[in-house]
């Protein structure tokens, strides 16, 4: 297959991107080669996996992997594919177990994935060295606040490297409302859905697409927020008025929608259907200013982290993978979160509401899969892929470094997807990491495909 | 999926068949006004405590069905698990004309079937709560060639409320693992 030349498709210094992005076969296929094989990728929660033999399939890329807790208590990321034949050694969603044993010809892992077992070895397989056929595992592993990262990249940076300045607003999401560290632990039950769109288009949206709010209108009309029954109208309650909404690019590829109030501000109510969790959630936010001081002011709203898993910090506090399915393809995973030690009457409420908000079923996101599906219809036309959508919302309006880390726009803007596609594009061109975590400058973007 | 096998079934006799064709009518009426999108008259079917649920389901090993294959009621991330106000919202967004993921409508047809009457209570001649069991097949078609059919089986109560019937619990199992679709915006 030959490279397709990616920077003539992303012309970020005339705002440019071309619609080949979201509908190209060989882009889809270079992007499983060369953007999948390196980037850190989001695989699930260690709550999803607690004891040992515990497991939880999920996916890299377009790959089935296997988050698994060997007999010791340590977790893996192996494929799961057996080293035989090939077949899945592993046929379901989650469980517990003792090994994974293939149902083809029984070889049979271990698992921390060391093959343990192969029928008729001593006769069939004189001398072959189990320990070189184990379960292909990440290169590396990290686990963040319980959250699971890995590549298959040897040579990639280590994750909170990778994750840079970003960490901070990812922190929002995982870090208890009280201002702790760590501390939220996902729902059992995970979200798997399909929507006939490229993944580019929801990671993009999560790097802080705040343009799109008026396709939310009909949800906003309504009003299905936890303070709703009260008469509150909204998707959500307004918790960051008077913030000054921050959308912030980091070199690794990431994009960010966080707030930062002008000073330490009393709670604003939002939960106001249910007075026992409002008190609690108001003793969560100032027991944090406690804990944090002024760095409390920083709060959450969306984010990617380069390239496709997206977190939501404040409500529906969850992260999603946008899984590559195909090139008009996603499949999507998403996993809610919660404070571990939150009440269960605060626990039950959150649920609810994250079910009506999210996902196929969610009032609000419902509209978000109709426009990702007919945006990515509208990429495949001969004559539409001849002009460039355009990208040239606030061009040059950021700034680095002011008043956080990265760089920062205080006004919508489509920066962060600019930049998300220039990073997008050095992994397609296979460059080198110094590149791809903006240390050095890999080449200056040129034109768009005329 | 897991049976409700323990409970015994009631009598086959007049009064039964009599209840469980009222049951099937009050079924199909429901679908047909689901159709005709005669939201405020379907709404007035359910009761007001309703609880309207549908789990994720998985894969899992034989033996464990029982235990993990579907997500919980009350404790689990599921598909749906909501009320009575939060069906009443979904109506109501949908009659917005805003709602992109219904605007335009979608064109949905919904198909009952193999209704089982799995209980009567206090009996099949005074019933005041039934429990009944049905196949559903829904078609979605939207916009021009995108097309959905979602089938699975459904779990109802039904209680007399006033001399007429009012849906009280409704347990929807879709069978399908990865969701086969980008939106659930159709009623079960
Ligand atoms: S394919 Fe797994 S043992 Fe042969
Ligand atoms: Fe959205």
């Amino acid at each position: 297959m030959a490279r397709l030349d990616t920077d003539r498709l992303v012309d970020t210094r005339n705002g440019l991107i071309s619609r080949e992005l979201f509908v190209n076969k060989d882009l889809y296929q270079q992007e499983l080669e060369t953007l999948f094989t390196r980037a850190w990728l989001f695989v699930g929660h260690e709550s999803l996996i607690p004891n040992p033999g515990d497991y939880f399939v999920s996916r890299m890329g377009a790959e089935s992997v296997i988050l698994s807790r060997d007999k010791a208590g340590g977790i893996h990321v192996l494929l799961n594919t057996c080293r035989h034949r090939g077949m899945k050694v592993c046929l379901y969603d989650e469980g517990n177990t003792t090994h994974f044993t293939c149902p083809y010809h029984h070889w049979s892992y271990a698992t921390d994935g060391q093959l343990v077992g192969v029928p008729q070895y001593d006769t069939l397989y004189p001398g072959m060295d189990r320990a070189k056929w184990s379960l292909i595992e990440v290169a590396q592993m990290a686990n963040y606040k319980g959250t699971i990262w890995a590549t298959w990249d040897k040579d990639a940076p280590p994750f909170l490297d990778y994750l840079g300045a970003a960490k901070e607003h990812l922190d929002l999401a995982l870090d208890c409302r009280d201002g702790r560290e760590g501390g939220s632990e996902a729902f059992l039950g995970v979200h798997k859905w399909i929507i006939p769109c490229n993944w580019k288009l929801p990671a993009e949206n999560f790097c802080g697409d705040t343009y799109h709010n008026p396709s939310h209108r009909s949800v906003d009309m309504i009003g299905i927020g936890p303070s709703a029954r009260s008469g509150t109208k909204g998707r959500r309650d307004d918790e960051l008025k008077g913030a000054q909404h921050v959308w912030v690019s980091f070199p690794a590829g990431h994009g960010i929608h966080s707030a930062i109030q002008p000073a330490m501000m009393p709670y604003a109510e939002a939960f106001r259907d249910t007075p026992v969790i409002e008190e609690y959630f108001r003793h969560c936010y100032e027991e944090r200013q406690r804990r944090l001081g002024e760095k409390s002011r920083l709060l959450p709203f969306v984010g990617t982290i380069f390239p496709n898993s997206s977190y939501h910090g404040r409500q529906p506090r969850s992260i999603c993978m946008w899984h590559p399915h195909g090139p008009e393809s996603t499949e999507v995973w998403r996993i809610f979160l919660v404070d571990k030690d939150a009440p269960a009457e605060v626990k039950d409420l959150l649920r609810h509401f994250y079910m009506r908000y999210s996902g196929p079923a969610g009032m609000t996101e419902q509209d978000d899969m109709e426009n990702w599906n007919y945006a990515t219809a509208g990429a495949r036309g001969v004559i539409a892929r001849r002009y460039p959508l355009n990208y040239q919302q606030s061009m040059g309006a950021g700034k680095d470094d002011d008043p956080v880390a990265g760089h920062v726009s205080v006004q919508i803007t489509e920066e962060n997807s600019r930049r998300f596609y220039a990073r997008w594009s050095d992994y397609l061109a296979g460059r080198d990491w110094d590149v791809l975590m903006g240390r050095r400058d890999g080449t200056p973007r040129r034109a768009a495909a005329e | 999926m897991n049976d409700a096998a323990a409970t015994p079934r009631p009598t086959r006799d007049l009064d039964f068949y009599l209840l469980k064709e009222e049951v099937a009518a009050f079924l199909y009426e429901e679908a047909e006004l689901l159709d005709q999108r005669r939201y405020t008259a379907w709404l007035d079917l359910l009761a007001d405590d309703l609880v309207y649920f549908m789990p994720m389901r998985r894969n899992v090993k034989a033996g464990e069905h029982a235990a993990r294959e579907n997500t919980r009621e009350g404790s689990d991330i599921s598909w749906f698990e909501e009320d009575k106000w939060t069906l009443a919202k979904r109506c109501e967004q949908i009659m917005t004309g805003v709602h992109w993921a219904e605007e335009p409508l979608s064109r949905i047809c919904h198909m009952v079937s193999n209704v089982q009457l799995l209980e009567a209570l206090p009996s099949a001649a005074a019933p005041q709560t039934v429990t009944a069991r049905s196949r559903f097949l829904v078609y979605q078609n939207r916009v021009e060639t995108e097309t959905y059919i979602f089938v699975g089986k459904r779990t109802d109560t039904l209680r007399r409320v006033d001399g007429a019937w009012k849906l009280a619990r409704r347990e929807i199992i879709l069978d399908q693992n990865v969701l086969l679709a980008k939106n659930l915006t159709v009623f079960f």
